[in-house]
């Protein structure tokens, strides 16, 4: 239940300390709080990372570019095809090559499917820790509909390694129109029902509305991007500004919220999903013509035929899949709008074969570090839901 | 403001400090003395026309042919309201690997900067905890140094303790690999 943060000094009593997580249910993840309790009051927390850290960055460096791919995958699990393509993209910048229109709506298509599915887990989780189990059960049909789209593009669902450095390795097939338009016809009602049970309920209200807000001021100085900066009323969102993909060519809106507190957050992500909707509408409705990739010989595979055929892509086939490919020098910086904020990639490249470094932004490592200072005075309750409405993915948080 | 603009507006007041700059992927850089380092992010922070007022990430470096200036410190900042992004770097020998904290402007380079003194040693000053954040406190190392290969995966002189299980949880393991 939620009530005015209790000022700390007021505090008296015995303070107990319990352990939330590493694996508690209520966490969704692997991720410690040691919290120091007065009651149900929170007044200390101290947590703790690492978990599953992989070494992402190390390993990087020790692989050529396309086998980059699958690591970005295990970052945010929740939207891999937003990582792949945003890492895509990174290697095309610093190779100076452009893709054709076809691809960026493609891609637009897939991230915006990705973008669905990830505020989906979130929003529906955060019902269920409010004690609304069935619109979790019921969102989580449509989120396997996305999974099977994934599903024919690549093969994969989860950890989908989509797409390629150019393009994709196919074109959208012939069940994936039909799949997708199924899916465009059907879901907006579908989401509409979760959107009637849980929004405008009284229940769900009390527990979420004033659960730990967070000023727009402090979410910037915590480097906050994504829905919860935007829920503090900031409207950044690097679609718009720093478009990619061909992103200025869509008409959408930016949902911003104002107090920035769990309803807010959980708002936003309400909205973006209509508006992620809207954007696949658009570009799907719109697929130019033309290729589904690059003129990128050296970075693209060519076509088994001519593999076989060929002689010149028979020597890029091996040396794309011997990773003998040098890349140019230079370092870049690219951004894309990730589930849940500015997914950058920095890399670096001395001309070799590998990257020199690759650091990854990642969104949740930086905002996670403000949950202590967000949670101080509140009730255990707000605590777990502001936990699920800050959508903090482990894989993301640890690399 | 265009790149050109926006160095000349930070050269008003930084000249001397500035060593090097370019732009590679139209992205300003700015390559400074690490001394200069807080001056300057709290001016691009506060400064009226910049008003850089979000840290995007910083990262560290290690250039070990770079003699002298082996590790290196990236920082990226955004000004939101004119869409500015600043790039700047410092470099530092690697026997003397410190540099001032900006945790002290921008509370999201707390972690960003234990993170760093994980992977590569740099020490902070005024960081208020600086601790490793990702690895294990008890490492000796510190892993994104060039000189650490990662492992090979088909090597064969693997053995139990390099799992944590010693013999003393029943696991048997063979006596030749006990040292």
């Amino acid at each position: 239940m939620s009530t005015e943060p209790l000022e700390i000094d007021t505090l008296e009593g015995e303070f107990s300390t319990l352990n939330l997580g590493p694996t508690h249910p209520a966490t969704h993840g692997i991720f410690q709080n040691i919290l120091t309790m007065n009651g149900e009051r929170i007044y200390h927390s101290e947590q703790t990372v690492g978990y599953i850290h992989r070494a992402f960055e190390k390993i990087a460096e020790h692989r050529p570019f396309n086998q980059i791919t699958p690591l970005t995958d295990r970052l945010n699990y929740c939207s891999s095809p937003i990582n792949n393509l945003g890492w895509h993209m990174t290697v095309e910048k610093l190779i100076g090559c452009t893709v054709p229109k076809r691809v960026d709506y493609m891609r637009v298509v897939i991230m915006e499917l990705a973008r669905i599915a990830d505020h989906l887990v979130c929003n529906t989780v955060i019902a269920v820790d409010t004690g609304a189990l069935t619109g979790f059960t019921y969102m989580f049909q449509e989120r396997e509909k996305i999974y099977e789209l994934y599903e024919e593009v690549c093969g994969a669902r989860l950890t989908t390694n989509i797409g390629r450095i150019g393009g994709f390795e196919r074109d959208f097939s012939p069940a994936f129109h039909q799949k997708l338009k199924k899916f465009l016809a059907e879901f907006p009602k579908k989401f509409q029902e979760f959107c009637d049970l849980t929004e405008r309920n009284r229940v769900f209200m009390d527990r979420v509305i004033n659960a730990c807000p967070f000023d727009a001021e402090r979410s910037l100085n915590y480097g906050f991007t994504g829905p919860n900066l935007r829920a503090a009323g900031v409207d950044y969102d690097v679609r718009v500004m720093n478009p990619y993909s061909s992103y200025q060519d869509f008409d959408f809106i930016i949902p911003v919220g104002i107090s920035g507190d769990t309803y807010d957050r959980y708002m936003v992500r309400q909205k973006e999903i209509w508006e992620s909707v809207k954007i696949i509408n658009q570009a799907y409705n719109n697929l130019p013509e033309g290729d589904y990739h690059a003129d990128v010989p050296e970075f693209y595979l060519p076509p088994k035929d001519d593999v076989y055929n060929n002689m010149e892509a028979l020597i890029y086939h091996f040396k794309i899949v011997m990773g003998e490919m040098d890349v140019p020098k230079g370092e870049v910086y690219h951004s894309v709008e990730g589930g849940n904020g500015e997914l950058g990639y920095y890399l670096v490249s001395d001309g070799g074969r590998k990257p020199f470094r690759l650091h990854f932004r990642r969104p949740c490592f930086i905002y996670y570090q403000a949950y202590p200072e967000m949670i101080k005075g509140c009730l255990l309750s707000d605590a777990v839901v502001t936990l699920s409405s800050l959508n903090v993915i482990a894989g993301e948080l640890d690399a | 403001m265009t790149n050109q603009e926006v160095l000349d507006h930070v050269r008003t007041k930084f000249a001397d400090q500035i060593l090097e700059f370019d732009e590679p992927y139209d992205m300003l850089t700015i390559i400074i003395n690490r001394d200069g380092l807080l001056p300057m992010v709290e001016f691009i922070k506060t400064d009226e026309v910049l008003q850089c007022n979000f840290m995007t990430d910083l990262c560290g470096m290690h250039h070990p042919d770079q003699l002298g200036r082996e590790l290196g410190m990236v920082y990226m900042f955004h000004g939101m309201r004119k869409n500015i992004r600043i790039r700047i770097k410092c470099f530092m020998p690697i026997d003397d690997p410190h540099i001032d904290s900006i945790t002290s402007l921008f509370k999201a380079a707390n972690w960003m900067e234990r993170e760093t003194f994980d992977f590569y040693g740099i020490k902070f000053k005024g960081h208020p905890d600086l601790r490793r954040i990702l690895n294990m406190d008890d490492m000796d190392y510190h892993p994104m140094l060039k000189q650490y290969k990662l492992e090979d995966g088909t090597r064969t002189d693997k053995d139990d303790r390099f799992f944590g299980r010693d013999g003393h949880d029943g696991v048997e393991f063979d006596q030749r690999y006990i040292k």
